[in-house]
C-alpha cells in the first residue's frame, strides 16, 4: 500500500499540518512525502522522523507551484500509482490538489477531519452545520485524492531513519505561468495562533475596529495569540491572517477566550475542539454558549477591562 | 476583456439547512439567493469588465428554480447569464461541477474567469483550480486585491504568514475572498434591468458532456456533542469567575 502525503514548508522545515498527516498516512502503508520547497538536510530527517521512506522534492521557485507541481505529480502517479495522497486544507496544498485531481480525471473530498482507506478508494467524515453532525463521504476512485483540515490528527514523531531524497522534474506546462513577484510577511511577532496555548478572538460585538484592542490588551498578560471572526476580518477590521474558522484558521488551543463572538456555524467549526470555552456576549440566546464551558451574559466592555486589570495586578 | 463570473445560488444561510434523506444531499428551495461570496467576484468582475471595455457574463450551475439569486448578480450590472440545469447533476462534486463551468466557459470565450474561493454551502474550495486546469491556464488564487488590465493581471495573494504578489498573462482564472472589494447593492434601474437580461439554461446534452460522480455521501448522523457549561449573568463581578477558571487551567 503506497501513500503519498503533500507538505508545505514553513521557515525552510516541514509544517506541521503535513507532519499531522504523516501520523495517520504511516498507519495505512508506505508513505512518500511530496515537499514543497528547497531541500535541507533537516527536512530528510524530520519526514524520515515522521515515516516518510521517501521525499521528493518539490521546489516551484519563483512560479506559483499549483500548475508546474500538479503535471509532474500527475506523470508520477501514473508510474507510482500510490492509492491514496493526502493534502491539508491550506492554500498551496488545495491549489495542487484541485489541479491535479483535474489532471488524472480523479475527484477530491475536501474538508474532512478523519480518512479511512476503502478496498476501492478512501472514506471520509466532515463536520456539517457547525459541527452538530458528521457526514461519511465515500469516493471510489484510485488514487482517492482528500483534503484534511489542520488538527485532525496529532503530528507524533515514529523515529524512523533520514528519508530518501530525491528532486522532482517541474515541467514548464499550461498555467505555469503565473509569478510569484512578491513577497510579504505580516504579523509575525508574538504567540501564532496554531501553537498558543491560549486563544483570545474577537466579534462584531466588539463594536468597532478599535473595540479589537480589548482583545489584544487581553492576550497580552495570557501569552495568548489573537483570533477574529470572518464577519469583523470582512468587515477590514483586522486582517484575514486571525481568522478562525471554516475558511480560516482551525485551532485547538487549552483555553479559548471568544468577546463579543456570537457563533456562527463558520466560527464554531475553527475552536469548537478547544480544551476550555470561555465565552463573553450581550445575547443570552448567542450559539457560542452552547460551546462554552463558561459563559457569561455581559458586556465585553464592561467586562474585559476589568478582567485584563486583575490579571495586570497579579 | 471578456470576464466571466462564476456564482451559485445556495438555500438562504439565515434559514436552517436540511439533508434529503437517503443521499445526505442538501434539499434546495426553489428561491434560493445569491452566495454572498460570490458578490465580491461580481463586483470585482464589473469593475475590470468596466475599465477595460469588456463584459462581463455569469456562469452557474444547480437548480435553475426563481432563479432570484442570479437576478441579484444581474441587477448589480453583469451583463447576462448562463445556467446549466440538469437532474443528472444533483450531487455533483467539485470535478463535475468544474467540467461543467469548463464546458460553458470554454464556448461563452474568456480572457479572465473569477470565482470565489469555496462557496458557503459546500466548502469544497477546489473548484478555482480545477477549472484552471481544464481551461488551461493558470490559476491566480485567494486574492485580496486585483488588478487586470491589457493582458495582464496582478493580484496579492493570501499566504499564511501574509501577503505575496502574483503576476500572469491572461486568459487566466482568479479566486477572490470575501472583503476584495465592496460589493455594490443594486439600484431600482439595476433590478428592473435585470429582468430583461438573457439568462440561457442549458443541459448537459447541450455541452455534450456526461456527469459522472464517484463520491457519494453514505452517512449522516449527530456529532457527539459538545456539554455546555455553565452560564452565569455578569451582575459586575463576572471577570472573577474567569480568573477562577484560568487559575484552574493552570494557564495563569
Amino acid at each position: 500500500m503506497s501513500v503519498w502525503v503533500f507538505v508545505e514548508s514553513s521557515e525552510g522545515s516541514p509544517a506541521s499540518a503535513g507532519l499531522e498527516l504523516m501520523s495517520r498516512a504511516r498507519e495505512f502503508g508506505d508513505v512518500t512525502a511530496i515537499y514543497l520547497g528547497s531541500t535541507s538536510d533537516d527536512v530528510a530527517g524530520i519526514l524520515g522522523d515522521h515515516g516518510a521512506s521517501k521525499v521528493l522534492i518539490a521546489d516551484a521557485g519563483d512560479r506559483l507551484p499549483a500548475a508546474p507541481v500538479a503535471a509532474a505529480l500527475a506523470a508520477r502517479a501514473e508510474a507510482d500509482q500510490p492509492q491514496l495522497i493526502l493534502f491539508a486544507q491550506t492554500y498551496d496544498s488545495r491549489d495542487v490538489a484541485g489541479r491535479l485531481a483535474a489532471r488524472l480525471g480523479v475527484g477530491v473530498l475536501s474538508n474532512a477531519n478523519a480518512v479511512r482507506l476503502t478496498d476501492d478508494g478512501a472514506e471520509t467524515d466532515h463536520e456539517l452545520f457547525g459541527g452538530t453532525r458528521i457526514a461519511t463521504a465515500a469516493i471510489r476512485q484510485r488514487p482517492a485524492i482528500v483534503i484534511v483540515r489542520p488538527k485532525s490528527y496529532t503530528a507524533t514523531p515514529a523515529g524512523g531513519p533520514a528519508a530518501a531524497v530525491e528532486t522532482l522534474d517541474l515541467p514548464d506546462t499550461v498555467g505555469a505561468e503565473a509569478k510569484v513577484v512578491e513577497s510579504h510577511v505580516e504579523e509575525r511577532e508574538g504567540p501564532q495562533l496554531g501553537d498558543a496555548r491560549v486563544v483570545v478572538s474577537g466579534g462584531r460585538g466588539l463594536g468597532s475596529a478599535e473595540g479589537y484592542q480589548l482583545v489584544e490588551r487581553l492576550a497580552k498578560p495570557l501569552k495568548a495569540a489573537t483570533g477574529a471572526t470572518r464577519a469583523i476580518v470582512d468587515s477590514g477590521w483586522v486582517p484575514y491572517a486571525k481568522q478562525v474558522g471554516q475558511t480560516g484558521k482551525t485551532v485547538k488551543p487549552d483555553v479559548y477566550i471568544a468577546l463579543g463572538i456570537s457563533g456562527a456555524m463558520q466560527h464554531l467549526v475553527g475552536m469548537k475542539d478547544s480544551g476550555t470555552i470561555v465565552a463573553i456576549n450581550k445575547d443570552p440566546d448567542a450559539p457560542i454558549f452552547s460551546v462554552a464551558d463558561l459563559g457569561i451574559v455581559g458586556d465585553v466592555h464592561q467586562i474585559v477591562p476589568k478582567l485584563i486589570e486583575a490579571l495586570e495586578s497579579r | 476583456m471578456r470576464v466571466v463570473a462564476c456564482v451559485k445560488q445556495i438555500p438562504d444561510p439565515s434559514t436552517p439547512y436540511q439533508l434529503e434523506e437517503g443521499t445526505g444531499w442538501l434539499l434546495r428551495p426553489n428561491d434560493q439567493v445569491l452566495d454572498d461570496t460570490d458578490r465580491y467576484g461580481v463586483e470585482m468582475g464589473l469593475q475590470i469588465a468596466q475599465a477595460n471595455g469588456g463584459t462581463l457574463t455569469l456562469v452557474s450551475m444547480g437548480p435553475t428554480g426563481s432563479a432570484q439569486g442570479i437576478r441579484q448578480a444581474l441587477a448589480m450590472g453583469a451583463d447576462k447569464a448562463v445556467i446549466v440545469d440538469d437532474q443528472s447533476l444533483r450531487g455533483a462534486d467539485a470535478f463535475t461541477t468544474a467540467k461543467v463551468l469548463a464546458a460553458v466557459i470554454g464556448k461563452e470565450g474568456f480572457d479572465l474567469v473569477i470565482a470565489g474561493t469555496e462557496s458557503t454551502d459546500g466548502y469544497a474550495g477546489v473548484v478555482p483550480q480545477m477549472l484552471a486546469e481544464m481551461l488551461g491556464v493558470p490559476a491566480l488564487t485567494y486574492a485580496t486585491s486585483v488588478e487586470a488590465s491589457g493582458d495582464q493581471v496582478k493580484i496579492d495573494r493570501q499566504t499564511t504568514t501574509g501577503y505575496d504578489v502574483v503576476t500572469s498573462s491572461l486568459p487566466a482564472v482568479i479566486s477572490v475572498t470575501a472583503g476584495v472589494v465592496e460589493p455594490r447593492y443594486p439600484t431600482f434601474k439595476g433590478i428592473m434591468d435585470a429582468k430583461k437580461k438573457p439568462v440561457e439554461t442549458l443541459t448537459l446534452s447541450d455541452l455534450g458532456i456526461e456527469a459522472d460522480v464517484a463520491q457519494a455521501v453514505t452517512d449522516v448522523s449527530p456529532a457527539p456533542e459538545r456539554q455546555a457549561g455553565r452560564k452565569i449573568e455578569d451582575d459586575g463581578s463576572a471577570h472573577l469567575a474567569v480568573i477562577e477558571l484560568l487559575e484552574q487551567k493552570k494557564v495563569i
